[in-house]
């Protein structure tokens, strides 16, 4: 997939060069290109150096923890197929936890020891279950309080208020994961009825 | 209502890192030491984001100079012009559940264009930190545990995508107000 995209991006450009006559631009385009992924990448260092320091107090003091016992109302809401005292139940909350606070570094692995835990809940191996699909809808819209990466973005490109994106990403996520919570009950239930 | 929430904003980082700090003391982590050792790993991190940034950033480079952006954000206009999304974001949002590394080369983009705090900067910020890239997600989940037929979940997946790009323009809309002419 990605590798249709990517060709995709490159070749269409090409096309449209030859068209509009900037083949001289497309050249041009590729050298600058390069250089830009570069300095973004050297840019981001201090402040993704800085955010993995302060995520592994977070981490080592038990942060997750704390919000995931705060979440657990919420946890027994999204997933009623899950025993609350399933050790799946633990690693479905920790990972919300760990996506709220902005840890990607934290979420992936025990979003993966979530679906692990949920696999042995699973009656068909190859099937995914409703939890599983839930999960997925949550992390693929996962509500977000402290966008890193684009917070150090801003700030390599001048943003006089690099911050000022906290609530509007907070807002934004809010509707996206309360809309994927809802897309994937009513996918659910239609599923259910088809059989 | 938009001076306190611009507050909020500015004083939610400090206040987290601050908070994290006193909660690490208080528990009798050794603060200093373990910021060091996290801290160690965000160099390599960043380098290793290299070569996948500079893939992205020359195929949307090339994308954008030959013109043929300016042709996508054309066609796909009265759909957009519908829902209220500006056509300068659309590429963006198509691109962001396939390649997270692709959609923050366009992010950039409209920094170095439009500038990172103009109306557009921010709603590109929020598009970009609202939601994951879908793609990796669904693979790397099923694909950990053997899960063949994912049923609906790349569909839902995908359609919360669609929910987070309206929901960005909705929460830039209600706090920033209208695109500025």
């Amino acid at each position: 997939m990605i590798d249709f995209i990517w060709l995709l991006l490159f070749c269409a450009g090409l096309v449209t060069a030859v068209f509009t006559g900037k083949v001289g631009a497309v050249s041009e385009a590729v050298l600058g290109g390069a250089e830009s992924g570069v300095e973004l990448a050297i840019g981001l260092v201090s402040v993704i150096a800085f955010w993995l320091g302060i995520m592994n107090i977070a981490e080592k003091a038990g942060l997750v923890e704390i919000l995931a016992r705060w979440l657990r109302p919420i946890g027994r809401f999204l997933y009623p197929s899950v025993p609350p005292d399933h050790p799946a139940m633990g690693s479905i909350l920790a990972n919300m936890s760990a996506n709220i606070l902005g840890l990607g570094n934290a979420a992936t692995p025990l979003g993966l020891k979530a679906m692990q835990e949920l696999q042995t809940l699973n009656e068909d191996k190859e099937t995914a279950s409703d939890a599983m699909c839930t999960l997925l809808a949550i992390n693929t819209a996962s509500i977000t309080l402290i966008p890193t990466t684009v917070i150090a973005v801003r700030m390599q490109y001048g943003s006089a208020h690099p911050t000022s994106v906290v609530s509007t990403t907070l807002l934004a996520t809010t509707i996206g994961t309360i809309a994927a919570v809802i897309l994937d009950r009513l996918f659910r239930r239609w599923s259910k009825r088809r059989r | 209502m938009q001076e306190i929430l611009a507050a909020v904003s500015e004083w939610l980082l400090p206040l987290l890192i601050a908070g994290i700090m006193i909660t690490g003391f208080a528990k009798r982590i050794p603060i200093y030491n373990t910021f060091v050792d996290g801290a160690k790993s965000g160099f390599g991190t960043a380098i290793r984001l290299i070569p996948h940034l500079i893939a992205m950033m020359v195929a949307v480079s090339v994308f954008r100079a030959s013109g043929a952006m300016g042709y996508l954000i054309q066609w796909l206009e009265p759909v957009l012009h519908f829902l209220h999304i500006p056509p300068e974001v659309a590429p963006m949002g198509l691109l962001r559940p396939i390649s997270g590394m692709g959609s923050l080369a366009l992010m950039t983009d409209i920094f170095k264009t439009h500038g990172p705090d103009s109306w557009l900067g921010q709603l590109a910020s929020t598009m970009q930190a609202a939601s994951d890239t879908t793609l990796y997600v669904v693979t790397v989940y099923f694909g950990s545990v053997g899960i063949r037929k994912m049923r609906y979940a790349l569909k839902v997946g995908l359609l919360a995508d669609l929910a987070s790009v309206i929901g960005s323009v909705l929460a830039v809309y209600i706090l920033l107000g209208p695109m500025p002419k």
